[in-house]
């Protein structure tokens, strides 16, 4: 198996199996596909209890209370403009752990745990301006579906996230 | 001082030693290339750590040494001298000697004392820059008044052995001995003559660095009969003029010294009439161990001869402190949930549940009790440092002072002990400085020479009140008013003393005639201030024209609790700090009445205050938006009042402080969360901010 990496590595490092494959846990938002490695997830866990803090951004929910720590949960499906921020007992919360800080990202589902060769892996292509792709470490495929991988330590760690009180990145 | 000090010295032998310790790995791991600033820091906060205890317990030996050490360490991480492995190897050679310090003192068993010396004398030479790396003395040179039994050394240069550099660098070196003495000779090799009781080892060894054996030669010359004043008062001016090398140990120049920074005494501690040095002619030199010996405390009353190897308390990170506090936190939780499930049922049916439940909750708030006590100090670990302060400053300003010390044995939180000290410093000073008059003015006004100020702490319902009292002038109303008027500060004349008296905290407002270097600039009293308010106390000041001046500050307990009132707003709970409450009232719609239509204000008691709707701050959907149907909570804040508009009152709790920066960020107008009894988080409002943002 993989060797566990420091959480404050470079972005580019992931949980890297001999060939150079990698293993991603992949969700749902919408109807697209997106993955994140595996090592940065803490734990999944349903959606409850959240307390909306004010005047934050429409994409941060609020906080909750995991096990006496103070986590910060963001919608993902608002964030990135996709599918239907709806809440229900099935809508599921994933943990990460990202730069020794604990964020809970809201999805629509969570579907599977994958292990990606690198030449399924493909570079983001660049979408203009509409679309910014530079949170987009790159797309795989897997059984002909298309996973968008998220570099998510870049994405927690932006500005336009306003997790943070210094940009790390 | 009244009280005993002992109970404390486990704890000093504990720190110093840990701190030791950590000098001597950080000064191991040292880059000397490219010293790291933050490690050149931890070394000095080490040494300055072992200083401040050292002196606070009388163990003056130690003390001796890390203040030299600190003073060294100072130049070096001021950049003011080069990191060098000299400074490196003197460090941990003065940190070996005060380990050995350390077990004498804490077994009873006997520490060598002039050990010290040789150490302390090189340390001084670093630090004065004028030993350089490559010039490392391992013996200092004592040089003996010309009558005692030392003898004459003579050393002669041979011709075109030395550069002019290194005979400068030599002349240097023995230019405290006897500057005159150089003598050049006609086929241009120069020769020094000295008197000293150092063997002619030492001084070859001090020779070897500059010149190779074969360029000098060195006789001992018989012991000279008849005493020469001359160079010997010379010298004797050089030293009182501070340019001595630093291989001696001169009383007067040290006493200067010690004086000059307040420090802790230095080699010998004058008032004490044992140790102070009997002849009022400058000797250049305690010639030999005995007299060094006098230089230290000697024999300390209290060792003990018990073998204290086996501590009787263990140090804990604090982290690993907090943890257990999580999780006393989260238990306390989880009962809250347990007792509101347990109360819809049926008591008789289910009896022995009910007094398991009463036995849990026991025990829960027992087990809380005892972990918040972990981080509970005794105050006194900040009162011990006034006494000298007090002493020092008064004798400073020429008054006479009594300092009195009340409950050193209130115990608050490890945190709050350590950001009070500062407030107090400044609080203490400001009393001997304005509030304590001169010994004279006293007489007159009929009051005993000496000026009382007491320093006392209790407890006082769930918070901890320390209050510095001194029987001085009182504040001078019209002398605040006035300078208030000055400095553009909008007040009545005929405002209430204790408005009047709240000015003083008032950025640039000092009453002092002349700035004095114990206070008298202005900054200070409202550093206090915002200092006590950050960690959720209060001051307050009473005064009395002629009788004196009461200055207490209100603490809470503990930083990680909070005594809160949680509130209702829309769906949401906030808390606010209990301590910013004046009262909480429904006001009738008679009171309520808006400003230029849409400001809002409530009359309470003869007073306007300005409303703030919560909702309207944090944008949420209240229940009413009508003041007369919800709740308005009167808070304070610096001396001037709000009344925060809410749906509802929800209760009154003690609350486990959580920070919100951990894994998120600063959010404005909170100052932290904390786990309400249904396990959601609640918000605590951070009252300044609130305000502030609804200006904005």
């Amino acid at each position: 198996m993989s060797s566990p990496q420091e959480t404050n590595r470079s972005t580019s490092e992931v949980s890297v199996v001999a060939d150079g494959s990698a293993q991603y846990l992949t969700f749902t938002l919408g109807k697209e596909e997106y993955a994140v490695d595996i090592l940065k997830v803490q734990e999944i866990r349903g959606y409850d209890a959240v307390t909306a803090i004010a005047n934050a951004p429409p994409f941060i929910k609020g906080v909750i209370n995991l096990r006496g720590v103070i986590v910060p949960i963001v919608d993902m499906r608002i964030k990135f403009s996709v599918g239907e921020a709806t809440y229900t007992e099935f809508t599921v919360v994933i943990i990460l752990n990202v730069l020794n800080r604990v964020v809970g990202i809201v999805v629509d589902g969570v579907s599977d745990v994958i292990t990606l060769p690198p030449e399924q892996m493909k570079a983001a292509p660049e979408f203009g301006a509409t679309l910014d792709t530079k949170y987009i470490k790159g797309l795989g495929t897997v059984d002909e579906r298309m996973i968008i991988l998220v570099d998510i330590e870049k994405l927690m760690s932006s500005r336009d996230m306003e997790l943070m009180d210094e940009v790390a990145a | 001082m009244s009280f005993d000090l002992q109970q404390f010295h486990q704890i000093f032998f504990d720190e110093a030693k840990e701190n030791l310790e950590e000098m001597e790995r950080q000064l191991l791991t040292l880059d000397l290339l490219n010293p790291d600033q933050e490690e050149v820091n931890a070394v000095f906060r080490a040494a300055h750590s072992i200083k401040g205890g050292a002196a606070t317990f009388g163990f003056q030996d130690m003390a001796d040494i890390t203040h030299v050490l600190e003073s060294l360490l100072d130049k070096v991480r001021h950049g003011e001298l080069p990191f060098t492995s000299a400074i490196i190897d003197a460090a941990l050679q003065a940190g070996d000697i005060l380990s050995r310090q350390l077990r004498g003192h804490r077994d009873g068993a006997e520490t060598s004392e002039e050990e010290a010396i040789p150490v302390i004398t090189k340390l001084k030479a670093l630090a004065e820059g004028k030993l350089d790396s490559t010039v490392i003395q391992q013996t200092p040179l004592v040089a003996a008044p010309p009558n005692s039994s030392g003898h004459q050394i003579r050393i002669t240069l041979l011709a075109g052995a030395t550069t002019p550099a290194q005979r400068d660098t030599l002349r240097f070196e023995f230019e405290p001995h006897d500057p005159a003495l150089w003598v050049d000779a006609e086929d241009g090799s120069s020769s020094i003559t000295l008197h000293t009781c150092s063997m002619p080892s030492d001084i070859e060894e001090i020779l070897s660095f500059v010149v190779s054996p074969e360029h000098y030669c060195l006789e001992t010359l018989p012991p000279l009969e008849e005493s020469r004043p001359e160079p010997v008062a010379e010298a004797t001016e050089n030293l009182l003029e501070g340019e001595g090398f630093g291989f001696f140990v001169d009383p007067a120049q040290l006493k200067a010294q010690a004086e000059e920074d307040q420090g802790f005494g230095f080699f010998v501690d004058l008032p004490s009439p044992d140790t102070a040095t009997p002849t009022p002619s400058p000797h250049p030199v305690p010639a030999s161990p005995e007299n060094n010996a006098g230089a230290e405390p000697g024999e300390h009353p209290r060792r003990r001869a018990s073998d204290r190897e086996a501590d009787t308390s263990i140090r804990v990170s604090v982290d690993k402190v907090d943890q257990l506090v999580n999780l006393v936190g989260e238990l306390v939780i989880t009962h809250a949930m347990l007792a509101q499930t347990i109360s819809r049922m049926d008591p008789v049916l289910h009896e022995s549940l009910f007094s398991g439940m009463g036995q849990l909750d026991r025990n829960s708030r027992d087990l809380q009790e005892a972990v918040m006590s972990i981080r509970m100090l005794p105050i006194g670990s900040v009162f011990s440092r006034f006494p000298r302060m007090v002493r020092d400053i008064a004798a400073k300003l020429g008054k006479e002072v009594e300092l009195k010390t009340i409950g050193e044995s209130t115990e608050l939180d490890k945190g709050l002990i350590e950001r009070l000290s500062d407030p107090l410093t400044h609080l203490v000073r400001n009393s001997l400085d304005h509030g304590i008059e001169d010994p004279e003015q006293r007489e007159l006004a009929g009051k005993p020479r000496k000026g009382t100020l007491t320093l006392q702490a209790y407890h006082q319902g769930g918070s901890i009140t320390i209050e510095v009292l001194d029987d001085g002038a009182g504040l001078n109303r019209e002398k605040i008013l006035a300078k208030a008027a000055s400095n553009n500060l909008q007040v009545s004349p005929d405002a209430p003393d204790h408005e009047v008296w709240q000015l003083i905290f008032a950025p640039g407002l000092s009453t002092a005639e002349e700035i004095t270097d114990v206070s008298g600039r202005g900054v200070g009293m409202d550093v206090v201030k915002r200092n006590i308010e950050g960690m959720g106390g209060r001051v307050e000041i009473s005064s009395q024209a002629g009788a004196g001046t009461r200055i207490s500050i209100r603490l809470p307990l503990t930083l990680a609790i909070l005594d809160g009132m949680s509130i209702g707003v829309g769906s949401q709970t906030f808390i606010i700090p209990l301590n910013m409450i004046v009262e909480s009232l429904q006001p009738k719609r008679s009171e309520v009445s808006t400003v230029s239509s849409n400001g809002r204000v409530v009359h309470v008691r003869g007073e306007y205050l300005p409303v703030v709707a919560l909702h309207e701050v944090f944008s949420i959907v209240p229940v009413t938006t009508d003041p007369c149907e919800g709740i308005v909570v009167i808070l304070e804040l610096e001396g001037s009042k709000v009344a925060l508009f809410v749906d509802a009152l929800l209760g009154q709790h003690q609350v486990v402080i959580k920070s919100l920066e951990t894994n998120y960020r600063k959010v404005r107008g909170v100052s932290g969360a904390t786990i309400m009894g249904d396990g959601h988080v609640g918000l605590i409002l951070d009252v300044p901010a609130l305000i502030q943002l609804s200006r904005s």
